[in-house]
């Protein structure tokens, strides 16, 4: 039995464009766990993903960021994806001619892994998260629809195997079966693989949770965990919303879809 | 023959003609049997009386304002060997003409040199198909370079015209070519502009028979003090012409590009369409882009477009690959290479396979984070 992992979040504090959006998260997630971090629009749940991963223009405060012990804040993005990190991101990035074999194959390579069989892997992921296999040749997420990204992103993490996932809005433009499908896959990945993955799953809507159960349900509002429980927490969501966690706190910048091309040209 | 040449000539495989031109002086000119048998010509000499005839017809196309300058009349006048290749009406080539300059490899005098004024014309029959391939080596010593080539692309013939230039880092290159395209005819024209201390192309292009096209594709990539200067004319003299230009480049180091781009639409070219696109990344502080298109339109019914653009490299997108593990540098490199494959992909394939395994080679190193 492959020992457990820790991910652990002390204290993180964040600030954008010299405003404070986190301000203060604690949180621990072990292996084969799954978090759903839930809140307001605004209350800092994306920010939080691109603080840990590191994402240009995110400036830590204060706080601290760990797996097993090992400090991620300060460290590359690239460290901390090798680390065991893995962002799945609600607005996936067009990357033209960089094929998505190429990406993963230096990734892989940059870990010490095999690359043989991985377009025979990148098939059989493509199949379980329902992409059709003719889209894996296209330049990283260049002309995909919204939902062929998150399955794309799905099908990055499967291959990847980090030992941790933050799924940032991973429902966000996925239909009903679509979603199943991707679910169904982190799913497995959190309790099939030794040692499961552990999951950090944001969310504003419970409709992922439906398909993604979580062990553990904290809501997020104005930078801060302001509440912590089981799954039933989701279903009170549910029914009674977000507007008792509403405080007057700092607007979270509106997470924009990033620019894909910037050579595109402005007048087509 | 220096690596880059031999390179070139194994990646295009079988061919239907070959011509060496070392130092100015035609050493091999061969043409294929397939090509012999069709009555292509190729010459080295303007004793064939093709080439005057055709350089004047060319040039003549473009009017006097453009037919050439005091540089391009010294070419005339210095070019002893003129390349000229003729493919006659309905004729088409199975393979590529190859067309290799070996300028003063062993020159290594950083001051002063010698002048080459390497001449190429081509001439296409009506309804002929032609490739043809053209690399220009030079040594490291100082070098200059004066290039002059002209395209004649006869009604319904197609020409695919690549030029490659690995020229040494003292070597000046100042560029003309003009091609014509006639009625229904298409050119793809493609140049890789990778050598050279300072590179300049200068490449016109009218379309005069209706419904002609032209492609007109090049990439570029400077590093060190390297300068490539780009200018470029997309001459439309006929109705429902059409031309497509796509100039791509990235500068590192204290490297600079400049592209300037006219369009120019003439009375009598209504429904013609011109797209004209620069796109230049910035890798390092020092190095420098600039970009000016320019339209000139004379007629109605006319469809002009233009886009430019110079930046660094997508942060977002170099973030998207470090966040799947790809380290920074390779991240880069993957973000550079992607950022001429849609355009290679428009090249002939051995040409684009030789200046991506030059641009790999150059690529590390060139980026900040890939510097040493």
């Amino acid at each position: 039995m492959t020992a457990i992992s820790v991910l652990r979040i002390e204290g993180l504090r964040a600030a954008v464009g010299g405003k404070e959006i986190l301000r203060g998260i604690d949180l621990e997630v072990r292996s084969g766990e799954t978090h759903a971090v839930m809140g307001p629009n605004g209350s800092g749940k994306s920010t939080l993903a691109h603080v840990l991963m590191g994402r240009p223009g995110y400036e830590v405060l204060a706080g601290s960021v760990t797996i097993d012990g090992e400090e991620l804040l300060g460290r590359p993005v690239d460290e901390r994806a090798r680390a065991g990190l893995f962002l799945a991101f609600q607005y996936p990035i067009e990357v033209p001619g960089v094929p998505l074999a190429e990406a993963l194959r230096e990734a892989l390579a940059a870990s010490g892994r095999r690359t043989v069989d991985l377009e025979e892997e990148m098939a059989g992921e493509a199949a379980r998260v329902g992409l059709v296999a003719s889209l894996l040749d296209r330049p990283l997420n260049v002309d995909l629809s919204g939902g062929e990204k998150k399955r794309n992103e799905t099908l990055q993490l499967a291959i990847l195997r980090p030992r941790f996932a933050v799924l940032d809005e991973l429902d966000s433009g996925l239909d009903v079966d679509a979603l199943r499908q991707v679910a169904r896959r982190v799913e497995a990945a959190s309790n099939e693989a030794e040692p499961g993955l552990g999951v950090i799953a944001i969310t504003h809507y419970t409709r992922l949770l439906e398909e993604l159960a979580p062990d553990v349900v904290h809501v997020m509002s104005a930078g801060r965990i302001v509440r912590t429980g089981g799954p039933e927490l989701a279903a009170e969501l549910e029914a009674s919303g977000y507007a008792v966690y509403r405080e007057a706190g700092p607007d979270e910048p509106e997470a924009l879809p990033a620019e894909g091309d910037p050579f595109a040209d402005p007048l087509a | 023959m220096p690596a880059a040449a031999l390179a070139l000539v194994d990646r295009v495989g079988e061919r239907s003609g070959f011509v060496l031109d070392v130092g100015g002086r035609i050493a091999e000119a061969d043409l294929g049997e397939e090509a012999e048998v069709a009555g292509v010509k190729l010459a080295r000499a303007s004793g064939l009386g093709i080439a005057e005839g055709l350089a004047g017809s060319v040039r003549a196309a473009f009017g006097e304002d453009e037919s050439g300058d005091a540089l391009d009349d010294l070419a005339e006048a210095f070019s002893d060997e003129p390349v000229v290749v003729s493919i006659p009406a309905g004729v088409e080539l199975a393979h590529p003409i190859v067309v290799v300059h070996l300028l003063a490899l062993d020159h290594d005098d950083p001051v002063s040199g010698p002048a080459f004024f390497p001449r190429l014309v081509l001439e296409l029959g009506e309804a002929s198909r032609a490739t043809v391939i053209e690399l220009a080596v030079s040594g490291p010593g100082a070098v200059l370079v004066a290039p002059a080539t002209e395209l004649s692309v006869g009604d319904g013939a197609r020409l695919s015209y690549s030029s490659i230039q690995q020229l040494g880092r003292r070597t000046w290159q100042l560029g003309h070519s003009w091609a014509r395209a006639g009625r229904d005819a298409e050119l793809v024209s493609f140049t890789a502009s990778l050598g050279g201390e300072y590179a300049r192309s200068r490449t016109d292009s009218i379309l005069d028979g209706p419904g002609g096209a032209a492609q007109l594709l090049a990439a570029f990539l400077g590093d060190a003090s390297q300068t490539h200067d780009f200018r470029t004319l997309q001459e439309h003299a006929a109705p429902r012409t059409t031309s497509d230009l796509l100039f791509k480049g990235a500068v590192g180091g204290s490297a600079r590009s400049v592209y300037s781009g006219l369009i120019r639409m003439r009375r009598g070219s209504r429904g013609a369409n011109a797209f004209q696109t620069n796109r230049n990344l910035v890798l390092s502080e020092g190095a420098h882009a600039d970009s000016v298109p320019n339209l000139d339109i004379q007629e109605n019914d006319v469809r002009c477009s233009h886009a430019s653009a110079v930046g660094p490299i997508d942060a977002e997108q170099r973030f998207y690959l470090e966040s799947r593990g790809v380290p920074t540098a390779v991240a880069e490199r993957l973000i550079l290479v992607g950022f001429f494959t849609e355009l290679l992909g428009r090249a002939e394939p051995a040409v684009r396979d030789h200046v991506v395994a030059q641009l790999r080679g150059r690529l590390h190193g060139l980026t900040e984070a890939g510097a040493p």
